[in-house]
């Protein structure tokens, strides 16, 4: 059979095809124009966002709501330079993505050219693995091994930086049906010996405890850990990337643990003998001061990447693999007749009753009672987070129950990701409500793309906590820095209701308490991309907190 | 505690970037390091020195893994292995002190490349010990001009460093 000639623009297309892409976000420009020509008629939806950072924050939102890779393509230099943040941030919460950028023509690469960055070498630290392509008929062989490593080990966003000449170059066209890689081999079996030996130390343990993350939504192991933490009576907490994994409303569910999380995810974490901890880093924002970290736990460690173990603690039980595949093998091994944990799981629960989750309840409007009201009316929401006391309370105070429902910056921080990664969410989960919890300062980094989800029509509700700081920053300043404001008063800044009408959008607002069950309702009733104006209480502080450097069950409670 | 790493990777463009470029973000200091093709024209052979306690052994090597053009991280212990590194030494002489330098070169078996009027160019291979005892010896008539390549390493007896990852 004769191989089909093509550009390779055209070939791009056919390779995404293959990998059964449905939507890219993207801006255009000079270098990608071959590429943009070919999209016209291509059967591919494209999102046209208004600045490149939205592009990749929204495939990688859509990457979290789905499990599938996102796309995001941008033009040389500036366009590509705009998507580092969005990269970044799929990077280190490990979220497959596929960045293409346009590269200026070979033969002007290194001549500081107009619109070129060297974006291969800018993106080295932040991408699992990064190409320029320098010959043509290399297209499809890169493009068939950038997916395969973006979505498979621990997964990460890989980039493809494409010469303006490659797209018009001609080529003889053909998908290679295997990737072949000699040097990249991820681990998904665990060593059986391993489990065994873990399996026998569960079995001994008195007060063990699941330490759940990112990693277990990935692999679409909560059924599995359902099972497994039913099975020897254990608790479960989660990290920010994990919320969603093990429903909260579940009597065994102890929450998010960490800096923010709950007093008895903390104290249960330092009273445990055993922390089986999967698809988890051991993030400072969840050790606190680590010498002190669970003094008296043995610590199994499944994860599929080898380099996350005894990165930051010490671990008994390294095993590494894909969590799916090691907690059925578990389930195999451990047999349990009667728990021995009656008396851990009375503690807990009297720690639960005793210090729980909560929040001045008086008349005025404070954003935890927003969150709440949001979890009440939409429980089967996706909720997007922005960065900052948003995402803290976004984390608190909703009642989570399914894995992908949940999507927030985690590990590196990213204000202004929640709004376009709302935009990927809807884009990839039509059916589903899709709510970005957002802060005023947060929202207004990228609120640009309102013009994206009026033009293309992606009704997503974005719900502005207003109090009119950066207020997690102000926390800090509060508590840490004799309450000397620096930068962090936004007052005075946008009425949100007008921008919203100004892009076409629906603007709603409530300064009252007995406001906010209905504006949500009419939010979601009216299917229209929404602002909600949600005017809350400016002196509120997220807690409980565990200041920088202490030990996570030094945690203190908050006015 | 120094550590001999051969690392073989594919023999493409930018990979020593990314080799080079993950020592510094993560903080471990490159001591040596030397680079060149293997038996198979494919793979290249980065051999580094690094120093650091074990776990930053281990989590350098782990690291270097998770580089897709790597294909394997191998340590070469010291005590089981030939090191070699290279230099060239161009010291100043004039008729007295000729012979003396001569001397030396012959001591250490080591080989005189260039010959001029006020200078020598001196080519000595060995382990690093050797080098730099020469290097001081040398010092007294002037070097004038010095260049080392990194260190190389194999292990002894029939054990190899294979193009396989583990």
């Amino acid at each position: 059979m004769t191989k089909p000639k093509m550009t390779g623009a055209r070939a791009v297309i056919e390779c995404l095809y293959r990998e059964n892409v449905e939507v890219i976000f993207g801006y255009p420009g000079g270098t990608v124009l071959p590429l943009y020509d070919e999209l016209y008629d291509a059967n591919i939806r494209h999102i046209l966002v208004r600045h490149e950072q939205a592009a990749a924050h929204a495939a990688d939102g859509y990457a979290r709501a789905t499990g599938k890779t996102g796309v995001c393509l941008a033009t040389s230099g500036p366009g590509a330079t705009n998507l580092v943040t969005g990269i970044a941030n799929a990077y280190m919460d490990s979220i497959p993505m596929i960045a293409i950028t346009g590269q200026v023509p070979r033969s002007l690469i290194g001549c500081d050219a107009f619109q070129e960055a060297n974006i291969t070498g800018i993106t080295l630290p932040i991408t699992k693995h990064n190409y320029l392509v320098q010959d043509t008929k290399d297209l499809p062989t890169i493009f068939k091994e950038a997916f395969y490593i973006a979505r498979t080990g621990r997964p990460g966003p890989v980039l493809i930086d494409i010469p303006k000449d490659v797209q018009n170059e001609i080529i003889e066209y053909e998908y290679p049906e295997e990737v072949k890689m000699r040097s990249y081999k991820p681990t998904y079996t665990g060593n059986e010996q391993q489990i065994k030996k873990a399996a026998s130390v569960i079995l001994k343990s008195e007060r063990p405890i699941f330490y759940v993350g990112g990693g277990i939504i990935f692999s679409n192991a909560c059924e599995e850990l359902k099972d497994l933490a039913q099975t020897i009576m254990a608790p479960v907490t989660t990290t920010l990337m994990g919320m969603g994994a093990f429903p909260l409303a579940h009597p065994l569910s102890v929450g998010m643990l960490g800096m923010h999380g709950t007093r008895y995810a903390n104290y249960a974490i330092q009273e445990s003998d055993l922390i089986i901890a999967i698809g988890v880093r051991f993030d400072d924002r969840v050790t606190g001061k680590i010498s002190a970290f669970a003094p008296n736990a043995k610590i199994i460690h499944i994860d599929i990447d080898p380099a996350e173990i005894g990165k930051n603690v010490r671990v008994d039980i390294p095993i590494v693999g894909d969590a799916k595949n090691i907690l059925k093998s578990l389930a195999r091994f451990v047999k349990i007749e009667q728990p021995k944990t009656d008396a851990w799981v009375t503690k807990i629960h009297a720690w639960k009753k005793e210090y729980p989750l909560t929040y001045k309840r008086d008349n005025l409007l404070r954003p935890q009672f927003v969150v709440e009201q949001i979890s009440d009316v939409c429980p089967d929401a996706i909720i997007c987070t922005e960065v900052g006391q948003n995402q803290m309370w976004a984390a608190q105070f909703f009642n989570y129950k399914n894995p992908r429902t949940f999507i927030s910056s985690g590990g590196l921080g990213t204000m202004g990701y929640g709004f376009p990664a709302a935009i990927g969410a809807k884009v990839g989960k039509p059916e589903s409500t899709v709510i970005d919890i957002a802060g005023d300062g947060s929202f207004q980094m990228n609120s640009q793309e309102l013009a994206t989800v009026v033009q293309n029509d992606i009704p997503v509700i974005v719900a502005i906590l207003n109090n009119g700081v950066l207020g997690m920053v102000r926390q800090w300043q509060k508590l840490f820095f004799n309450q000397r404001y620096s930068s962090t008063c936004l007052k005075g800044s946008v009425d949100f209701v007008k921008l919203a009408e100004a892009y076409g959008a629906l603007g709603l607002r409530a300064t009252k308490k007995s406001e906010v069950r209905d504006v949500i309702v009419e939010a979601v009733k009216s299917g229209r991309p929404t602002v909600i104006d949600f005017v809350v209480e400016r002196e509120e502080n997220v807690s409980p907190m565990v200041p920088a450097g202490a030990a996570i069950n030094e945690i203190l409670d908050l006015e | 505690m120094k550590h001999t790493l051969a690392i073989l990777v594919e023999n493409k463009p930018g990979v020593l970037t990314r080799v080079a470029g993950l020592f510094s973000r993560r903080g471990f200091n490159i001591e040596s390091l030397a680079v060149g093709v293997t038996e198979n024209l494919d793979t290249s052979r980065i051999t580094i020195v690094v120093s650091g306690d074990d776990n930053i052994l281990e989590q350098v090597e782990k690291q270097l893994n998770k580089l897709i053009d790597i294909i394997r991280v191998s340590d070469i212990p010291a005590e089981d292995s030939v090191s070699r590194e290279l230099a060239l030494i161009k010291v100043g002489v004039d008729s007295n002190t000729r012979a003396e330098v001569m001397q030396i070169v012959d001591v250490f078996r080591a080989k005189i490349v260039d010959v001029g009027i006020k200078s020598l160019v001196i080519e000595v291979t060995g382990d690093e010990s050797k080098i730099n005892a020469i290097e001081q010896l040398l010092r007294q008539f002037g070097i004038k001009e010095m260049v080392r390549t990194g260190k190389i390493a194999m292990n002894r007896g029939a054990k190899v460093v294979q193009s396989e990852k583990r």
